[in-house]
């Protein structure tokens, strides 16, 4: 059995489910942040 | 922990560090992973499924360790009433469902060549799959009680109780000798050959600098979000 094709899928899983969590929060964090500065000046 | 009780004084740690673990962490965990795949033997026995290591196991620490920080916080949201206790607890459950999730598929994909399995109801496996469902819950918790207006502090005991999990997680490899093989890595040394092991430092360190970014960056964004409703409320009193 070929090990690649599980090594780089462990590897991809791994790597999109990491860089979705980083962008889902850095999106919400920036997402409020600007809508509280928005109300302040507001 | 109490110097950062008060939120402007927390942010005003939060912002540089958000930038600071975001940076480390994609700087570690991509030469931890670029190392792993590359520079690192194949093992006498596993070959190169070794290389899931390198991943398997940060998630594993980071799947546990998450729901530790949530046991803290509810420790601390229910005995010192600490500020931003609950907003911390919210803000690592997104992260730790994520790596219990990645240890679980990645552990899966390692299973089918080496063990010829994708899944066995063994003991670690199934505390893992339950601590993931744990997480599930908390979030719904979390959320349905913020709606409500809540204090937080079902979420908080449900956090308490579910750490409960933990050292039958650490431990299911000695309770239950089924397929998941015993410790490799302990306090007091390795099994794993030190060619095999060195990317294995950069990957935990990288890859635990991330989930501290998100939850620090997950915390921004509710403290943004609580100003927000504040705000609102007294717009509409007066």
């Amino acid at each position: 059995m070929n090990p690649w094709p599980f090594v780089i899928s462990a590897y991809w899983v791994a790597i999109c489910l990491t860089a979705g969590l980083l962008v889902w929060a850095f999106v919400s964090m920036r997402r409020a942040e600007a809508a509280a500065d928005d109300l302040k000046r507001k | 922990m109490h110097a950062l009780a008060n939120p402007a004084r927390f942010l005003r740690f939060a912002k540089p560090a958000t930038t600071w673990l975001l940076l480390v962490g994609f700087m570690l965990a991509v030469g931890g992973v670029a190392a792993g795949l590359t520079l690192t033997p194949p093992d006498y026995l596993q070959g190169e499924t070794v290389r899931i290591l390198y991943i398997h196991v940060p998630s594993a620490w980071l799947g546990m360790a998450g729901w530790g920080g949530i046991a803290a916080a509810s420790v601390s949201q229910l005995v010192w009433r600490h500020p931003l206790a609950a907003v911390g607890g919210r803000a690592v459950a997104p992260a730790g469902a994520t790596f219990a999730a990645i240890c679980l598929i990645t552990g899966s994909i390692w299973g089918r060549p080496t063990w010829g399995t994708w899944w066995e109801w063994d003991g670690r496996l199934t505390s893992m799959l339950v601590l993931f469902f744990l997480y599930l819950g908390y979030i719904a918790l979390a959320s349905a009680e913020r709606e409500r207006g809540g204090e937080g502090r079902i979420t908080a005991i449900y956090g308490l109780v579910g750490a409960i999990n933990l050292p039958i997680i650490h431990y299911s490899v000695l309770w239950w000798r089924t397929l998941h093989q015993g410790e490799s890595i302990g306090l007091t040394g390795s099994t794993i050959d030190n060619s095999i092991l060195w990317p294995l430092p950069l990957t935990m360190i990288g890859f635990t600098c991330l989930f501290g970014a998100a939850t620090v960056m997950r915390m921004r964004a509710e403290l943004a979000e609580a100003k927000v409703e504040a705000r609102m409320r007294r717009m509409g009193r007066e």
